[in-house]
């Protein structure tokens, strides 16, 4: 379904070239989800840009749907893959409602039933028809996310790109996000990407993941010798045990929190270790 | 009757589209009356609006360009209510009148500005390239000559006139917002919500009116009415220097330069339309304040 070969994106910061990605190449099969795993920095969410035409890349590297995909797409090429971006208080228009939001992509693409298919979008991701004629600010975090979902899946795209979808929620709200992700993903037969910096976010819903590190594919794997810790990489495998957080402190050379303070900083030390890495700075913003 | 439409209106769960873009119309309008300052804006906006429509009435039988040599320069008086100026016409009628002139020039010159500048503004930021280097540098050639003077130039070259004063103006008075709308327009474009957009498969245009134009449109509105007074002062100053509208034509800027040799002696000739400009001017910016609060995303 996607075939990403030797893909290169380079940034300009003030005249010198970053190279934010270096020669990435992975597929996705029909039906499958597929993980990127890095820290900031990475590269992980400028690949996923590229797939969605979002950023230039340097020369065709890519193929979706037996197609290559050049640097200017189609309005049929754009219908078929949608994307939900991490954050959802910057992805929604502020003037515009629920119902404006939902009503453009159908009106871009003279879908006709417009009025049934936004009633329907809303119930799929579990919005109650009162939310109908809100505007985001009228709206919560969660209740934002599964908006910028609606949105994506209204035009019934065979792909949908996440790009870090719940890392700007709240740890409940975040559970009740990716459920309703991997039901989705089940109900509409989505092909999809999922970028996270989380490994047990992409476990959850992914069966093959990428790690990713200073613009370079360092190692793929299935998400089952993930679980098991079989990883051949050094990288990930600092990366595996960085996400179990520090049980014991002190065992783990480089720790950064002092002994005693485990087992209540573990998720901050998780979120620490994979974040606060130094890594290059790349031009892509954000990842 | 009027409680349920408030009711109807207030609601928190529209259940028509048309219920929900009415409900918002009615809190901004709420928005606007409740605050005392915007409130009056309106009302001298309003009362400049009746009285520019219903000019004749007001006035009542009295003409704006009647002579009546052997009363010219009288005092304020039941006879003359604003007194008459040099030539023996009577102040009140030709303030009245001249609130039509007044407002014809501030009304074309927002209609020429509002769409020039969103325009030239929203098209540089979003395009970007070498099309916003050109409109741009543009812009800035507007920007750099003062613009009374390039105003007057204008004028000068086009004939004196109202119309011409108000093609004048115009054309020197859209770069501020170009300007307002690239800034704008350059935060914008760079947002998540504009990428949703494109991925969608909408088109430059689209994006352009449907989605960006209408984040730039409430700053270029109340920039707007804070500019009524500076292009109403700019009007009365083509005219006051002879360049706007032409006599008879009672004109306020006119007006208040033919009292300006008699102003010490007979006080009423060159301050009742300035009066007239200075309540207009305030008006306009009282309302713009009161717009700003209303429009602005970070409020609403």
């Amino acid at each position: 379904m996607i075939e990403v070969s030797n893909l290169a994106v380079t940034f300009r910061n003030g005249g010198r070239p970053v190279h934010a990605v270096r020669g990435v190449s992975f597929s996705v099969a029909e039906g499958e989800t597929f993980g990127i795993v890095g820290e900031s920095g990475s590269g992980k969410s400028t690949v996923l840009k590229a797939v969605a035409g979002l950023c230039a890349t340097a020369g065709p590297s890519l193929t979706i749907n037996g197609a290559a995909m050049g640097a200017k797409r189609s309005k049929a090429e754009r219908r078929l893959m949608q994307f939900v971006f991490q954050d959802p208080y910057g992805s929604l228009h502020p003037r515009q409602t629920v119902d404006d939001m939902l009503r453009e992509p159908l009106l871009i693409h003279g879908v006709t039933g417009v009025d049934a298919k936004v009633a329907e979008a809303l119930a799929d991701v579990g919005l109650e028809p009162q939310h109908r004629f809100r505007f985001p600010h009228q709206l919560s975090g969660g209740q934002r996310q599964r908006m910028a979902i609606a949105r994506a899946l209204i035009l019934r795209p065979r792909i949908l790109l996440l790009d870090e979808p719940t890392s700007a929620l709240d740890v409940s709200i975040q559970a009740e996000i990716l459920n309703l992700l991997s039901r989705l993903r089940r109900g509409y037969q989505l092909t999809s990407i999922l970028v996270s910096h989380d490994l047990a976010v992409v476990a959850h819903l992914c069966s093959r993941i990428a790690i990713m590190q200073q613009g370079l594919l360092v190692e793929m794997l299935d998400v089952e010798s993930l679980r098991r810790g079989q990883a051949k990489e050094a990288y990930t495998l600092e990366l595996i045990a960085a996400s179990r957080g520090y049980a014991r402190a002190g065992q783990v050379t480089g720790s950064l929190l002092p002994a005693g303070k485990g087992s209540d900083m573990a998720g901050l030390a998780r979120a620490v270790a994979v974040e606060s890495r130094p890594g290059p700075s790349q031009g892509s913003g954000r990842d | 009757m009027t409680g349920s439409l408030r009711q109807w209106l207030a609601s928190d769960q529209p259940a028509s589209r048309r219920q929900a873009v009415l409900g918002n119309l009615a809190r901004g309008a709420k928005a606007i009356i409740t605050n005392p300052a915007a409130l009056t804006g309106l009302l001298i906006v309003i009362a400049l609006l009746i009285v520019a429509l219903f000019a004749p009435l007001i006035a009542g039988r009295i003409s704006p360009i009647a002579q009546d040599l052997a009363a010219r320069l009288a005092p304020p008086s039941s006879a003359h209510w604003f007194g008459t100026d040099e030539l023996g016409r009577d102040i009140y009628a030709r303030t009245v009148h001249g609130a039509r002139v007044t407002l014809t020039i501030v009304m074309l010159v927002a209609v020429f500005v509002a769409p020039i500048g969103l325009a030239v503004g929203t098209a540089a930021g979003y395009l970007g390239g070498w099309v916003d280097a050109l409109l741009m540098r543009i812009t800035d050639i507007f920007l750099a000559f003062p613009r009374l003077v390039l105003a007057l130039a204008f004028a000068a070259a086009l004939g004196p006139g109202i119309e011409n004063a108000v093609i004048a103006i115009s054309l020197t008075a859209w770069p501020p917002y170009a300007r307002i709308a690239r800034a704008e327009t350059v935060t914008i474009a760079r947002s998540d919500f504009i990428a949703a957009v494109v991925l969608q498969g909408a088109a430059s245009a689209r994006i352009l009116f449907r989605h960006i134009v209408p984040l730039c449109l409430s700053s270029v509105i109340v920039r707007l009415t804070l500019d009524m007074a500076g292009i109403i002062l700019t009007a009365a100053g083509l005219g006051f220097l002879g360049l706007g509208a032409q006599p008879p034509t009672a004109e306020w800027g006119a007006m208040v330069s033919s009292g300006r040799d008699v102003i010490l002696d007979q006080w009423w000739v060159a301050t009742i339309p300035g009066l007239a400009i200075f309540i207009v001017s305030l008006g306009f910016n009282l309302l713009g304040d009161g717009l700003r609060d209303v429009l602005d995303p970070k409020n609403a």
